[in-house]
């Protein structure tokens, strides 16, 4: 059809890219059950990856890193998004500089510049250090220390909360006022509206942004890997599962064990996707 | 009585006391002034001289040592206008990709009629979520045999080809809320399909195309994984490649310099996120996406 011809014209690009998705994503699981070293062709393996996976401390080490830093982080940023937008909601005189400030960090906080800056903040000598010790508090060293290194990134995390809090703003407004006079009219407190009216209308944005970040979070790479100059350390405290697979893949050149190390974290990615998918029935509301 | 209602809840939303007002603001202010420190410590410590960042404590250098800027400048093994301008290079090539192939593959999604519409939506959606990690090792093979490693191809090929499924998404939600009877009007005055998205709705969409190039930019300029795969030859670094050469060479505490270009990389994107705000608020708002 000469309507179809048109159409595939304009989409060649995508199509072409999409074969350039496809194919490398069968390649990558193809190339899970194999032995590989770039060098010389793949050797199949069956399952020795699977088996050599379930006795790597390691990589353990690096799931239970990846899983604390999302499980505490996106919580920790949502909540602190959707604080801010509350009260920014309500109507503040020079809510457009707020938000400009509060946001300017989510367009940073990956960035290479910010990280190396957070290891100072933080290091030893560093500023927070500093000022714990202003207080009379000697303060860990925070990125050298196995148990405080993590948690100095997920507060890297909670730092660019900016980003959730714009779509939340936006989804706020998106609520009718007629629901709040109904509320008001039947008494409803403010702690009441916002449970009945505010958590209800928003929710399906909530359970957006919480799959969205959940995903982005477990793909984690640039924070570990300048955090610890691209070892994970100290003792293994940041070795994200992203920065496990390059070390095994591109450090070793171990690209079929990189590669089901990689299948592994998408079947995780996606069984966290559907539970969060199962659970939003019980608590996400749609209005029609 | 809807009246004095509405204008009894606009009351309690705008008018609260005083007190509570400033109150707020106080509030607001130290969050910000919070989330600021960090950037405002950065500049602070990129004028003071590498020995004295760490024990003068005041944000205003007691000693200024604007001599960080022309040293950092030179202190990696090339010029950092090298690595500004291999940036720059990227970001500019892969906006342009985008913009190319994005805003072609969102016309034909959004305006045209075609076989497979629908399956090819749900795979662009689909690949949306695909975490990218699973392709990186094939890929990196697939540019490794075609003799790609240290070029700048893999990082911009992917632009040109739209497998950015976002972008196509934020321009086809775009183009949907512009009314369809410009494409009728254009195809009565004889506009074929090229016509018409040339002539008509690509005008139209310069803001969605904003939002992407701003995007875009940042995205790129920021990015470390891809660079640090396809990139080993010093004179291809990009700039946040080489800023992590400071963190090599940190023995010479050269944290001075050190501080000061980081300022310099991260210049560019305060740059654009004040120039381009509104497009950046908008287009994260209508799509609910980042």
């Amino acid at each position: 059809m000469r309507k179809d011809r048109a159409a595939y014209l304009f989409l060649l690009p995508w199509l072409v890219g999409i074969l350039f998705t496809v194919g490398p994503f069968v390649v990558s699981l193809y190339l899970a059950f194999t032995d590989y070293n770039l060098l010389t062709p793949p050797h199949w393996s069956g399952l020795a990856n699977v088996r050599e996976m379930i006795g790597d401390v390691h990589l353990h080490q690096s799931l239970k890193v990846t899983f604390i830093y999302t499980l505490v982080s996106v919580p920790l940023s949502l909540g602190a998004a959707l604080a801010v937008a509350m009260v920014l909601h309500r109507g503040v005189r020079g809510l457009a500089v707020y938000r400009s400030i509060y946001y300017l960090p989510s367009l940073l906080g990956s960035s290479v510049a910010i990280v190396m800056l957070w290891r100072y903040l933080f290091g030893y000598q560093g500023v927070v250090n500093q000022f714990l010790g202003r207080l009379g508090i000697q303060g860990p060293g925070w990125t050298s220390d196995p148990h405080f290194a993590l948690s100095t990134l997920i507060l890297l995390h909670v730092w660019t909360f900016g980003a959730p809090m714009v779509i939340f703003l936006a989804g706020l407004k998106q609520i009718p006022a007629m629901y709040y006079e109904a509320a008001a009219m039947d008494g409803a407190s403010g702690w009441r509206q916002f449970r009945s009216v505010t958590l209800p209308l928003l929710s399906p944005i909530i359970f957006f942004n919480l799959v969205q970040s959940m995903i982005a979070s477990f793909q984690t790479f640039t924070q570990g890997y300048v955090m610890s100059g691209g070892t994970g350390g100290p003792a293994e405290s940041t070795l994200f599962s992203n920065l496990y697979l390059y070390q095994k893949g591109f450090g070793e050149l171990d690209m079929g064990y990189a590669s089901s190390l990689a299948w592994l974290l998408l079947i995780i990615i996606a069984g966290f996707t559907a539970v969060n998918f199962l659970a939003a029935r019980y608590w996400v509301f749609y209005e029609n | 009585m809807t009246l004095t209602l509405s204008r009894l809840v606009a009351a309690r939303r705008e008018k609260l006391p005083r007190r509570v007002r400033w109150l707020r603001h106080l509030g607001l202010t130290a969050v910000g002034a919070l989330m600021m420190y960090p950037l405002i410590w950065l500049v602070s410590s990129s004028l003071k001289s590498s020995n004295t960042v760490f024990t003068d404590e005041g944000l205003w250098p007691h000693a200024w040592a604007p001599g960080n800027y022309p040293r950092g400048w030179t202190s990696l093994p090339e010029s950092f206008d090298v690595y500004l301008i291999n940036s720059l290079i990227i970001v500019t090539l892969s906006i342009a990709g985008n913009l190319m192939s994005c805003s072609l593959a969102a016309y034909a999604f959004a305006r045209l009629r075609f076989t497979g519409r629908r399956l090819f939506f749900a795979l662009m959606l689909g690949t949306m979520m695909l975490p990218g990690h699973v392709l990186t090792i094939p890929r990196y093979v697939l540019f490794d045999k075609l003799g790609w490693l240290n070029t700048y191809y893999p990082l911009l090929v992917p632009h040109f080809l739209a497998t950015n499924g976002f972008y196509i998404f934020l321009m086809v939600q775009f183009m949907r809320s512009l009314p369809t009877e410009l494409d009728d009007a254009a195809r009565i005055d004889g506009c074929g399909p090229f016509r018409t998205f040339w002539k008509v709705i690509m005008p139209l969409c310069l803001p969605a195309f904003a939002t992407t190039a701003i995007f875009t930019f940042i995205a790129v300029w920021n990015e470390f994984f891809e660079p640090l795969l396809y990139l080993t030859d010093p004179q291809l670094y990009t700039v946040p490649l080489a800023l992590r050469q400071f963190m090599d060479s940190e023995g010479q505490s050269q944290w001075g310099e050190m501080f000061a270009m980081s300022f310099v990389s991260l210049a560019p994107v305060i740059g654009f996120f004040i120039a381009g705000q509104k497009y950046l608020v908008k287009g994260i708002a209508t799509t609910g996406l980042r």
